[in-house]
């Protein structure tokens, strides 16, 4: 084990900050049933509730009872994609509209759209991972039933315009899904201003706890089970409640709103350190993702012919935690689809390297990771094969 | 061998942060060899200097754009054929190397198949240079499909050749025309050969 130990793996996670934890200790003996009339029963759902008027105020929600709660941003990402699968079936409209840079969950739901047999159109990104308006214009039409796009992206953090989305899709009469996982607690988010009929959060990502999600669903929106049984969440999602993890996602909520400004400027600053030191003393780097719509706290890089988890592994030996878009790391052969969709090419999606920055994280930090790289970079690329010059030339 | 562990099992964590007889373009060396394969696109590529005398292997240098595990199995396989004779290197699997490095996790073994195959071909360069061309063709063939004695190394000819799916391969080696028993695991070698020869 190092002597320091780096966290800069925010976007897959986060710690649970000691508010949260402190308030999960007293929440532990919140045991009964939210759904029994009982005092007990009456007084654990009063908690649920004031949670959800925290999360719903942290998406700027007015109606509390809009958010519904789920096990985290995979189980509500579903919940829309086979409410669709229901939809889609029974109506004429049928086509989904999603991109090529979505998470898994939603990448994997299309897919199963359309082995059913719908049609789904996978949008392509530019170079900085924004979708082509152009093209995303020309596939709208009265027989679309969803676009579903994400609000910002995990590995690159680019921001995606959805409340300009909305609008297009709206003026064609389509549903709107945004999996916003990854912008909730990085910047505002407003269901209001976004216009959106469904979205998706997690609670892991903003300093809470594992295994809690939330789906936003617009007033009047269709909505099917993914899990049927109990009259729980007015029968959009059963299972008994699970109280801990919803008291703790309702604290995390009420203070990624108040901390948001703080939070941002925090993140941005040690960011664009930790990047402009990269730019200074490493050759031929790549920073990805878009300069301008991208979330405080994520930078994404490639070093071209240095492999991407050796890196991680050299870095990861000096104590510091960050991820990789390389196959290797992923158990298949295959890149980052994300980097590869940008129109980056293998030999750089393999070396890139994903920093997301926190709450918790120092200059001193950052200046030690910054320190750290050099060295491991140079290393690697005197033993490769692959030039990281003629690489980044070839792209 | 759990997945926490595998990187910090000494030997490995060894080799990969001090990785033998890497090539530095600091320090000449004039191989009497070399072979490279796989593809960069594919995320790992491996090169294989030698110097040979009356088919020893004197000295070894390497380069590879690849993951730990391919850094790690990579420095054990050239310490391990210094004053070998080329036949015998030419036998080394990698899960011997796998073997020497104690064990490799199951999804890394994919990662660590490059260096045996970059030194056979600097080995297979070398037979050529000496008139020797194929000289060893076979000797470390293992068989797959028991009904027309097809090995690994078939395969490997034919995905070397252009077959990339199953009916190819068929075209190419009738593999599996019989009792059809050895499908999967020549499916498994065709994947393989076909990252390392794409």
């Amino acid at each position: 084990m190092a002597s320091k130990f780096v966290y800069m793996d925010y976007n897959a996670t986060t710690p649970l900050r000691p508010e949260v934890k402190d308030l999960m200790k007293d929440a532990l003996d919140v045991y009964a049933n939210a759904s029994s009339m009982h005092e007990s029963g009456r007084r654990a759902r009063a908690e649920i509730e004031k949670a959800r008027a925290q999360v719903a105020s942290l998406i700027d929600a007015s109606n509390p009872q809009t958010v519904y709660f789920t096990s985290g941003g995979s189980e509500s990402n579903n919940t829309v994609f086979m409410t669709m699968y229901h939809l889609a079936k029974q109506g004429t409209r049928k086509k989904i509209i999603t991109t090529a840079i979505e998470h898994p969950c939603v990448l994997n739901s299309a897919k199963y759209l359309q082995e059913e047999g719908f049609p789904v159109v996978f949008l392509q990104v530019d170079d900085d991972g924004r979708i082509d308006m152009e093209r995303y214009r020309k596939e709208l039409g009265p027989d679309v039933l969803l676009v579903s796009v994400m609000a910002a992206n995990n590995e690159i953090g680019t921001v995606e315009d959805i409340a300009e989305i909305t609008r297009l899709a709206k003026e064609n009469g389509a549903l709107v899904h945004t999996d916003a996982t990854q912008a909730v607690g990085k910047i505002p988010v407003s269901v209001k201003e976004w216009n959106v009929d469904y979205l998706t959060m997690s609670c892991h990502k903003i300093y809470g706890p594992k295994g809690v999600g939330a789906l936003y669903i617009r007033q009047g929106a269709p909505i099917e089970p993914l899990i049927r049984g109990g009259h729980q969440e007015a029968g959009v999602r059963a299972g008994t409640y699970n109280n801990l993890g919803i008291i703790g996602f309702g604290k995390a909520a009420e203070l990624a709103k108040a901390e948001l400004d703080e939070y941002r400027e925090h993140v941005g600053v040690l960011r664009n350190r930790l990047r402009d030191k990269i730019k200074a003393s490493i050759p031929h780097v790549r920073i990805n993702g878009h300069p301008e719509f991208v979330l405080p706290n994520t930078l994404n890089v490639s070093f071209p012919g240095a492999e991407g988890e050796s890196i991680l592994l050299y870095l990861d030996l000096a104590g510091i935690q960050v991820s990789t878009g390389s196959a290797c790391a992923s158990g298949s052969l295959d890149p980052s689809h994300v980097l590869l969709a940008t129109g980056l090419g293998p030999e750089l999606a393999h070396g890139s390297i994903r920093f997301s920055l926190g709450k918790y994280t120092t200059e001193e930090e950052v200046d030690y990771v910054a320190a750290q790289l050099p060295p491991i970079i140079e290393r690697l690329r005197k033993m490769s094969t692959v030039s990281a010059e003629d690489t980044l030339i070839q792209h | 061998m759990d997945a926490f562990q595998w990187l910090y099992s000494d030997v490995v964590k060894d080799h990969f942060t001090n990785p033998r007889n890497v090539y530095s373009p600091d320090e000449p060396f004039e191989a009497d060899a070399d072979g490279i394969v796989g593809n960069i696109k594919c995320g790992d590529q491996m090169m294989f200097m030698l110097k040979i005398e009356n088919d020893v292997i004197k000295d070894v240098r390497w380069k590879t754009y690849g993951c730990a595990s391919a850094i790690a199995s990579t420095s054990m396989l050239s310490e391990s054929i210094k004053d070998m004779n080329i036949r015998e290197a030419y036998t080394i699997k990698p899960a011997d190397i796998a073997a020497k490095l104690g064990g490799l996790p199951e999804n890394k073994i994919h990662c660590s198949v490059l260096g045996d195959k970059a030194l056979r071909a600097a080995i297979d360069k070398y037979l050529e240079k000496t008139g020797r061309a194929g000289a060893f063709k076979g000797e470390d063939a293992v068989v797959i499909c028991t009904c027309l004695n097809i090995t690994d190394k078939d395969i490997e000819e034919a995905v070397k050749a252009g077959a990339r799916d199953w009916h190819q391969l068929q075209e190419a080696t009738k593999i599996g025309t019989v009792c059809g028993g050895c499908k999967v695991k020549a499916e498994e070698l065709l994947h393989e050969f076909s990252h390392i020869y794409s």
